[in-house]
This record gives C-alpha cells, sequence and structure tokens, in this order.
C-alpha cells in the first residue's frame, strides 16, 4: 500500500491533514521513511491510531491556544534579543569566537521555537501572535546591555532561567495533551539547557565566581534588577516534605533548591517581561 | 541478563542511532500517543528480543503511581552512578568538577528520596544495578555514561509527562526535567564546548528536545539495571 497517495487523497478533502497528523509538514513526509522499519501488518493499525488522535486533537481549547500564543510571544521576544546581541559590535575584543558561536545556537533554536509555535497555531486554525518593538533596557534598568558583555550574558541568563519557570508554570494547563504537552515539554528542556549553558559561560568569563549551571537558592548572581525572576527558586519543600535532609541523607538547603526548578505563573512572567515592552 | 552485558556497548548504540536516526518517529510517537500503534512501531522499530521489562520482575504499577515508581527507578539510577563518582572520581579530576559531581550527586539523591517518600508504601524496592561496562577511574567513561543519562533522564520525563493524571506530579516531573536538563549541558559542555544542545539531542528543524516512551527508555536504562523490571501495567496514553 501507498501511504502517501492515501494522505494525497486525503488532503484533496482535507487540505490540512498533514497539519493535523503533525504540524510540521516535512517531518511527516519524512515519517514514510521510516515506515520502512515498520511491519507492514502493523501499519494500517498504526496509521488509524494517529488519525484518531491527530483529529481528536484538532481543535485546542482556548486555554490550549492561550499557552501557545503565550509561548510564541515570548519566544518572539527571547529571538530578537539573541539576534541583536550576536551582531552586537560592541562586543568586539569581550566576545571570544566560542562564545559568539553559542549564542548563535541559542538564536537559531529560538527562531526555530518561533517557526514551530506558529506553525502549531496556524495548523490549528489561529492566527499567531507577532512580535513587539522591545525596549531591551527594560526601562532603563539595564542601559547597557548591547554594550557591556558580561550584562548581555547577564540579562541572557535571567530571560532563559525565566523561559524555563514560564513553560513549567503553563504546564498544567496542558495536562493529558499528548501532542501540545509533550511539545511543550521538549522546548522546556532546551531552554534548561541553554540557561545552564549561559550560566556556565559567565563562569569561565568570571564575570561571576558563584554562578553554578543550576539555580542556589534565589542567588540569581546577576543582580538586585531580576530578584524577581528568581523569587521563590529557594524553596527546599516539595509535595509536602521537607528535602533537606529528606530521608537521612546529607542533602543540604542549596542542595535542596538546586534540585528543583520552581515555576511561575502566566501572570508573574507577564508582569516581569512587561518593562521589556513583551505584551500578550 | 547474561548475554547483556556483552552486548551492552552495541546496544545502547543501537538504541541511540534508530533514534537519532529516525526523530520522526519519536514525533509519530507523540501522535499516536505511544498507545497500541506506538507499541506495535517499538515491537518493529526494535525487533530484537531485548528482554529487559519483563511480567515477573519488580512492578512499578499502574497509572500515576507507576511512572511515579518508573521516575524513581530512573533517580535510583541516577543516583547511584554519581554516588559512585564522588566516593571514587576518576583520575585526575580537578576540584571543580570533583564539586559539580558532589553537586549533581545530591541533586539525584534528592530527586531519589522525594519519590520513595512520596509513593510511601507503593514505592518499588531500592534496585540492584550494573555499572561493570563503566570505568569509573576514567574521564572518559564517566562523562560519557554521564551524558548518555542525562539525556535519557530529559527524553524519559519529556516523553511521561502526558501520561499523569495529576497536575502535582506533572509539576514535581516538570521541576526535576529542567534540572536533569542543565546537568545534560553541564557535562556535554566539559565534554566538548557548544555541544549542550547539539543535534544528538535537539533536532535541527524545530529544535526540540527529545521524548521517549518507558518501554524506549526502560530498554536503554536496562543495560544498567541488574533487577528486573515488570513495566507491563503502566499507562501508554
Amino acid at each position: 500500500m501507498n501511504i502517501i497517495n492515501i494522505l494525497d487523497e486525503i488532503e484533496k478533502v482535507d487540505a490540512d491533514v498533514y497539519d493535523r497528523l503533525n504540524p510540521r509538514r516535512a517531518a511527516m513526509k519524512d515519517f514514510f521513511s521510516v515506515g520502512k522499519k515498520v511491519a507492514a501488518a502493523s501499519v494500517p493499525f498504526a496509521i488509524g491510531a494517529m488519525f484518531k488522535k491527530a483529529y481528536a486533537q484538532s481543535a485546542p481549547s482556548d486555554a490550549i491556544v492561550g499557552v501557545l500564543q503565550f509561548a510564541l510571544a515570548l519566544e518572539h521576544f527571547e529571538y530578537a534579543f539573541y539576534v541583536r546581541g550576536f551582531n552586537e559590535a560592541g562586543f568586539n575584543g569581550t566576545y571570544a569566537a566560542a562564545d559568539k558561536t553559542a549564542i548563535g545556537i541559542i538564536r537559531d533554536h529560538e527562531a526555530n521555537h518561533v517557526k514551530f509555535l506558529q506553525g502549531v497555531l496556524t495548523g490549528a486554525g489561529k492566527t499567531p501572535v507577532t512580535p513587539k518593538t522591545y525596549d531591551f533596557t527594560a526601562g532603563g534598568t539595564f542601559p547597557n546591555t548591547f554594550a557591556n558583555y558580561p550584562t548581555f550574558l547577564a540579562v541572557a541568563q535571567a530571560l532563559e532561567d525565566t523561559g524555563v519557570r514560564a513553560y513549567k508554570g503553563a504546564a498544567p494547563t496542558l495536562i493529558r495533551q499528548s501532542v501540545y504537552l509533550t511539545a511543550a515539554l521538549n522546548i522546556h528542556s532546551v531552554e534548561a539547557r541553554h540557561a545552564a549553558k549561559i550560566r556556565y559561560m559567565r563562569l569561565l568569563n568570571g564575570h561571576s565566581t558563584t554562578v553554578k549551571p543550576w539555580i542556589s537558592g534565589n542567588d540569581n548572581t546577576t543582580g538586585t534588577a531580576v530578584a524577581g525572576n528568581y523569587a521563590g527558586e529557594e524553596i527546599v519543600m516539595q509535595a509536602g516534605l521537607n528535602i533537606t535532609g529528606i530521608n537521612g541523607t546529607g542533602v543540604t538547603a542549596a542542595a535542596a533548591s538546586e534540585s528543583f526548578d520552581e515555576p511561575l505563573t502566566p501572570e508573574q512572567v507577564t508582569a516581569l517581561v512587561k518593562p521589556f515592552g513583551v505584551t500578550f | 541478563m547474561k548475554n547483556l552485558k556483552q552486548e551492552e556497548p552495541e546496544m545502547l548504540q543501537q538504541s541511540g542511532s534508530i533514534l537519532d536516526a529516525s526523530l520522526r518517529r519519536r514525533s509519530f510517537l507523540q501522535y499516536t500517543g505511544a498507545g497500541a500503534a506506538g507499541i506495535a512501531l517499538l515491537a518493529a522499530g526494535c525487533s530484537k528480543d531485548r528482554g529487559f521489562t519483563s511480567t515477573d520482575g519488580v512492578n512499578l504499577g499502574s497509572d500515576d503511581i507507576g511512572i511515579l515508581n518508573y521516575a524513581y527507578a530512573l533517580e535510583q539510577l541516577e543516583a547511584a552512578f554519581y554516588i559512585q563518582v564522588a566516593a571514587t572520581p576518576y583520575t585526575n579530576i580537578n576540584a571543580a568538577e570533583l564539586a559539580y559531581f558532589k553537586d549533581i550527586q545530591f541533586h539525584e539523591i534528592a530527586h531519589r528520596e522525594l519519590f520513595k517518600s512520596a509513593l510511601g508504601t507503593s514505592a518499588i524496592p531500592s534496585l540492584e544495578v550494573n555499572f561493570s561496562a563503566i570505568n569509573f577511574t576514567s574521564r572518559d567513561s564517566v562523562l560519557a555514561t554521564a551524558k548518555a543519562f542525562e539525556d535519557l533522564g530529559v527524553s524519559a520525563y519529556n516523553g511521561a509527562g502526558y501520561l499523569l493524571k495529576s497536575a502535582t506530579y506533572l509539576g514535581l516531573a516538570g521541576k526535576i526535567v529542567s534540572v536533569e536538563a542543565r546537568h545534560a549541558a553541564f557535562i556535554r559542555e566539559i565534554i566538548s564546548p557548544n555541544s549542550f544542545s547539539n543535534t544528538e539531542v535537539v533536532d535541527a528543524t524545530n529544535a526540540l528536545d527529545k521524548s521517549r516512551t518507558p518501554l524506549e527508555v526502560l530498554a536503554i536504562a536496562g543495560a544498567y539495571i541488574k533487577t528486573k523490571i515488570n513495566a507491563s501495567n503502566l499507562p501508554t496514553s
């Protein structure tokens, strides 16, 4: 049987079939190369289940759309931040080639997150939110973000750590949504990888002597201006249990706080990014 | 388990290449919700009978308890590994790296103990690990294993999130997975700068991290766990 033909036939009736199955059309087409690995007998079963799932989830609720738009607005902002930071001439001499490579990698990830979320929203028949005009000084709080490399990386760290908190805070809205929750989680952990990398860069560059790849207490190592972005990260209670010294182990309060990243509600995130001109 | 040991490196690599070569299968699995079709696919894609999960081993249980026990099993594995690394550091380890490994050790212990306490009488027993394939005196061996475990952990939490019914547990898993991702990025950086989120783990088109089903994860992790694990009651959708 030729699966591509079947899908093409369906596409004549339902133009969005590929998007329903997978917002990433290219990935969907590529799937069929994997089909070779699937035992022939299981193919119709697999395809049937796939359709059932895709159509069942083809109309996301307003709450889900809200989360997707919220995420997209944040990704637009992050992308714009890294585009500017990558190109910034003011960093010359303090901007090691390897660091610039890292910023380029992160910028490209944010760009791809933007495209991915736009695709998911478009596939769901929604109009994706567009980028805003951003104020990277946050109303004058960071006047030299793009003139001073340590400041740039400090702000980048705060943005990444806050991005992690934002996705985490939105996740419960997507509970049991195999497609949307999994996609959000797959972005969330990438943001955490970015955060760890930026933090480690700051340490290696000597911008901070105490910064770790993980968040220790609420010591954000970037200054009081972003204290709100780290408020609550210091907690040592999880699910009603005190993690410090849990079950007689040597887990310190610092380790207890580092072991768990904390969420922020969309309202909290909205308030934190508003000075940067990010609106929803 | 006897012939697993000798096949370990090959199998780990094989599992890796199957998954890496077909990222699309991962996205496909998301759409099937890893339901019956997912299992059919898995069976086809992993044709060799690996026997990592059985119906007579330690039963993880069903529903959210099953998923929490699954996470508990993985955290037991990670904690045991880092406890060994911290106790017998690799040759010529520097102070900074030792400090990081001690940090990570306590993070994994914290995760393990949280699951143990949260599960209470539903918790699976302590698992017996098999680290015979790891050379703890070798930095390369330890870092390669750490990288594999951390990336695997990230994909495990990412892939199991939607199976949870409790928003509290989902929130808890979310708090842990980003810390695992921080570990993964750090380990990757000390192996090779700027590999923190390369295409081994983050797809080039959408910049999404990996997700794996519990069965996929256990097939890989099982090489390091001596205790038989029965995942047959885990939710699949």
